[in-house]
């Protein structure tokens, strides 16, 4: 794609004028960092509160009387049975028990709203109309913008403006409007904090952004940061941890294929992935902590003790709150048990590390 | 002398037969906060052009190319333990290695400080 065919997300001017480092990302120019930097930018978002756009992301309202049966026929999620209000994490299959994508998927009323990754978005909203159009309406919600309030201080900062979100559990939604503006507000994330993510009209982000960045505990933050951190919360990134040729069991997503869920035909690829929970997968997505100070990258070859090939790195980086190097990676299923010791080929020279359990940094998502 | 500098970013400077190597200011900020610095080994022998180390960011990794040739005499073993001294005082505290030069004359096809500043400027650009 070359530079011209980049797309600006609504608050694209405001980055600019806030100092942001802009990159290609998933066809958008994107806010890599601000003046802050990475490292302080992560460091802030686990000590206060960090504001992210991530209006990039896919957003859109699935209607019609079929809409439930009508989605759960593209992913292994319960999603009949998630409350009114309530939000899941689920994957839109393929029929090789391969991930085309990882989605947020709440339900509101009688609709389902959903979030998904940008960088196919375009391509999985034309498939899930080719799959489930003639029952659905899929309206892309192409006029609003998406903001993530993360970090401890997000709940304190946010309840200023709406009082209600205070109370809001962990992958719950709300429909709240913030000085008349309608929005959509999620207590979720991709940082392991507790935080929130507010979807409203494009054209209102800018002057709620400077709200909320007018608070003493906020600062901006940008996809530099937001990667750091979803890598040590142990959170996937599609298209590098998880992609069509990683199954939901290989990427240690059994959670996401609800037990209700595990029938022959019920998601594309379910003979292949209930086959896999029953019988175990070949290799496994695991979190690999490097034991010198040299980050291994994505790509990095993981061997065994003697130097036999067993898997590779998918994301990898240093990670302030641990500081030091943090990765994930797959490894051959018999390689998979926190502790086992491994290798990393690092320009060519063997480091040691080890198998570790995921997240490298704890949770800390709300539940009242 | 004075600072001669690179097309990859880096600096040089030299006294005697000793040349100094390290990243430049431009490059410091290009690559944001550096958290790990992969200097070449005491004794070997480089060649100008060679990939000779490694400089990680937060975000990304970014070969050292070697501005001069020889044999490496010296590595800044206090970059291990506080790589962002790179971020703070890239040409001072934060050099990072010292060769014996074997082809002094290389220096002179360096750039100098003007020479390299309207390089950095076509890049902003």
């Amino acid at each position: 794609m070359s530079d011209s065919d980049l797309q600006f997300t609504p608050l694209d001017t405001f980055h600019r004028k806030h100092g942001a480092k802009m990159s290609a990302f998933a066809g958008y120019y994107m806010p890599v960092s601000y003046p802050l930097g990475v490292l302080k930018e992560h460091e802030h978002t686990r000590a206060a509160a960090s504001l992210f756009d991530v209006s990039h992301m896919g957003q859109a309202i699935l209607s019609g009387d079929n809409v439930v049966a009508a989605m759960e026929s593209l992913v292994p999620g319960d999603i009949e049975g998630l409350a009114s209000h309530g939000t899941r994490y689920t994957l839109l299959t393929n029929d090789q028990g391969g991930i085309r994508d990882d989605l947020m998927v709440s339900r509101l009323g009688d609709a389902l709203y959903v979030v998904l990754n940008a960088g196919c978005k375009v391509e999985n909203f034309a498939y899930m109309r080719e799959r489930i159009g003639d029952q659905v309406e899929i309206e892309d919600l192409t006029d609003r913008a998406l903001l993530a309030l993360q970090g401890p201080k997000a709940s304190e900062v946010l309840t200023r403006f709406v009082p209600a979100v205070r109370h809001m559990n962990f992958m719950n939604i709300a429909e709240l409007n913030i000085n008349n503006i309608q929005c959509l507000i999620t207590r979720s994330g991709y940082t392991g904090e507790d935080g929130y993510e507010i979807s409203l009209p494009a054209e209102d982000v800018e002057d709620f952004a400077q709200l909320l960045i007018d608070e003493d505990e906020v600062e901006l933050a940008g996809l530099g940061a937001r990667d750091s951190l979803r890598l040590e919360a142990g959170l996937c990134l599609h298209g590098s941890d998880i992609d069509l040729t990683t199954t939901p069991i290989e990427a240690a997503l059994t959670w996401v294929v609800n037990k209700n869920r595990r029938q022959a035909g019920a998601f594309p690829g379910a003979q292949i992935i209930i086959d896999q929970i029953a019988n175990r997968s070949t290799k496994k997505r695991v979190g690999i902590k490097p034991e010198g100070r040299a980050p291994a990258r994505a790509g990095t070859e993981i061997t065994d003790m003697d130097g036999n090939p067993i898997g590779a790195i998918t994301s990898g980086g240093f990670g302030p709150t641990i500081g030091g190097p943090v990765a994930m990676g797959y490894v051959d299923i018999e390689f998979f048990k926190p502790e086992t010791p491994v290798q990393l080929m690092v320009r060519g020279k063997a480091m040691p590390a080890r198998v570790i359990k995921l997240p490298f940094v704890p949770h800390r998502y709300f539940t009242s | 002398m004075s600072m001669k500098y690179s097309e990859e970013h880096e600096w040089v400077t030299v006294e005697g037969d000793i040349a100094t190597v390290g990243i430049t200011d431009f490059a410091q900020k290009a690559l944001g906060d550096i958290v790990f610095v992969e200097a070449p080994d005491v004794g070997s022998e480089i060649n100008q052009g060679d990939e000779t180390g490694v400089v990680e960011s937060v975000k990304a990794a970014s070969d050292i190319i070697t501005p001069v040739s020889g044999e490496v005499v010296e590595i800044n073993e206090d970059l291990e333990a506080a790589p962002n001294t790179v971020n703070t005082d890239p040409m001072g505290d934060g050099w990072m290695f010292k060769v014996k030069l074997s082809d002094p004359e290389e220096i002179e096809g360096l750039m100098n400080a003007a020479e390299y500043k309207t390089h950095c400027e076509s890049l902003d650009g």
